[in-house]
């Protein structure tokens, strides 16, 4: 009894606090039948702003990628002074409110920061733009990819690393054969995690972004504005991609989960 | 055909492992480096392979210095303690890795011939496609084995190669080590703490305590 109690009672908060609003979005979206629905999402503004999310991603993943691997690697493999440090360091952006971050980067990279000062005689401007946008898209996702592949690597041992090491292979033979699939999972993990939060980010990036509309808009700060003037359909119409996208990663992470391979051991 | 280990000294943290280790290896020579742990014989084992470096003392192959010649040119194989198989890979891959890698290598057919002759002298010759999950810890010994020759190495070195085995697979395996290594006509370092592992394969024994050889003995003879 006290069972089926607890099973409905979980169902019954999911329904309300996840699955309820998950369709509201839809059933409001489509709400004006397809024609409005559609008008909505080929609107200019909201397919820049669909752009520009996209555009800012395929920046941001690649680099998470390089960067994560890179400090993953050298976390396990080397012992250095400030190693622990650096391990808490990485994961700092979790812990700091994306506003907060947000600000941080425009104290520093902005017109009236030390970096961006320095740069701005040569007409290199890094705030209110793509590059602010990644750059605070950097520090957000920074530890997604990282924080995947660290644990394999620790588990792994750097003994097949060794072996393949006395048996002639060059340091790229070595990581695209023996390192590469090991880490393969947990990579393809953490790009989906880091994909998912550069295209959704909304505060750090509406602090940097500038909100030029139709040039500096992403995905999200172009929902909020267009519910800030009323146009609740557009809004929601806007809100449909960003949800399918975050389906999309949600099903691929399921899949990432359950065929990933537990063949080690 | 000699190896010559000269006068190796190596500290960790202001703690000094080897104080001075020499040795010299006859052609086809098989010997064991038998010690109690903290005796200096993996760190050696590991200046030799190329995977640490000496603090001073020289590695001399065949009147050739390769005192800071990095480990993938040397040219030795290893079998580690854990075997360190390529866990993603199957057993021929594995064997083959190190051909597959060598600069101006063999062919993929040639390499093919190779695993399977290698697969052959191991007696595993219908585990080629089996990944190291699948295997028996002798069976990954011996194919831990059969991709340190497959280079055709000028000198085998083994790292406690039984320890991860149980008794009896243990002292069965010893024979066929022996045996794949003189037809090999390859010579062998083997680190060990088992006296009795190493009277069963060693030419000649070199007894480690604390950073040095103490004495350098025959096998006793086994009845």
């Amino acid at each position: 009894m006290a069972r089926i109690l607890l099973i409905l009672l979980a169902t019954l908060f999911l329904a309300l606090m996840v699955v309820l609003p998950v369709v509201a979005i839809f059933h409001r979206a489509f709400a004006e039948g397809w024609g409005t629905y559609l008008a909505s999402i080929l609107d200019p503004e909201t397919l820049a702003a669909i752009r520009l999310t996209v555009i800012a991603a395929l920046i941001v993943l690649p680099l998470n990628i390089v960067f994560g691997v890179a400090s993953a690697w050298v976390i396990a493999r080397y012992r250095f002074p400030g190693r622990r440090a650096l391990l808490v360091l990485v994961e700092l952006p979790f812990a700091v409110s994306p506003i907060v971050a947000g600000l941080c980067f425009l104290l520093i990279y902005g017109a009236y920061g030390p970096v961006g000062a320095a740069l701005e005689p040569f007409g290199v401007q890094l705030m209110f733009n793509l590059t602010g946008i990644v750059l605070v898209s950097l520090f957000v996702t920074c530890p997604f990819v990282m924080r995947e592949i660290l644990p394999v690597l620790m588990v792994t041992g750097e003994d097949e690393e060794k072996a393949a090491l006395t048996l002639g292979a060059n340091g790229w033979q070595i990581f695209r054969h023996v390192v590469l699939p090991n880490i393969s999972w947990g990579l393809a993990y953490g790009t989906v995690l880091t994909m998912a939060r550069a295209m959704g980010e909304f505060g750090a990036v509406s602090v940097v972004s500038g909100a030029i509309r139709g040039q500096t808009m992403t995905l999200p700060l172009q929902i909020e504005l267009l519910y800030n003037d009323y146009n609740a359909t557009g809004a929601f119409a806007a809100a449909t991609v960003l949800t399918g996208l975050a389906l999309v990663t949600l099903a691929l992470r399921g899949l990432l989960e359950r065929f990933g391979p537990r063949r080690a051991h | 055909m000699t190896f010559e280990i000269r006068d190796i000294h190596k500290s960790f943290a202001g703690t000094e492992v080897l104080k001075g280790v020499s040795l010299s290896l006859e052609k086809g020579e098989f010997i064991a480096l038998l010690g109690p742990s903290g005796s200096g014989k993996t760190t050696l084992l590991n200046i030799v392979a190329g995977l640490a470096h000496a603090d001073s003392g020289s590695l001399v192959f065949d009147g050739e210095d390769i005192t800071r010649q990095p480990a993938g040119q040397r040219h030795f194989g290893m079998v580690f303690q854990s075997y360190a198989l390529f866990r993603h890979m199957t057993v021929a891959q594995n064997i083959g890795f190190g051909l597959k890698v060598m600069k101006g290598g063999p062919s993929r057919a040639e390499i093919d011939r190779r695993v399977a002759e290698l697969l052959e002298m191991i007696e595993l010759p219908g585990l080629a496609d089996r990944f190291p999950a699948q295997l028996s810890g002798g069976q990954r010994q011996r194919v831990a084995m059969a991709r340190a020759l497959a280079i055709r190495p000028r000198l085998l070195l083994m790292d406690e190669p039984f320890s991860a085995l149980d008794a009896q697979v243990r002292v069965s395996l010893r024979s066929e080590v022996r045996a794949l290594q003189r037809r090999a006509g390859v010579g062998a370092i083997m680190v060990t703490h088992d006296r009795a592992e190493a009277d069963a394969l060693a030419d000649r024994i070199a007894i480690m305590d604390q950073g040095r050889i103490v004495t350098i003995e025959t096998p006793e003879q086994v009845a």
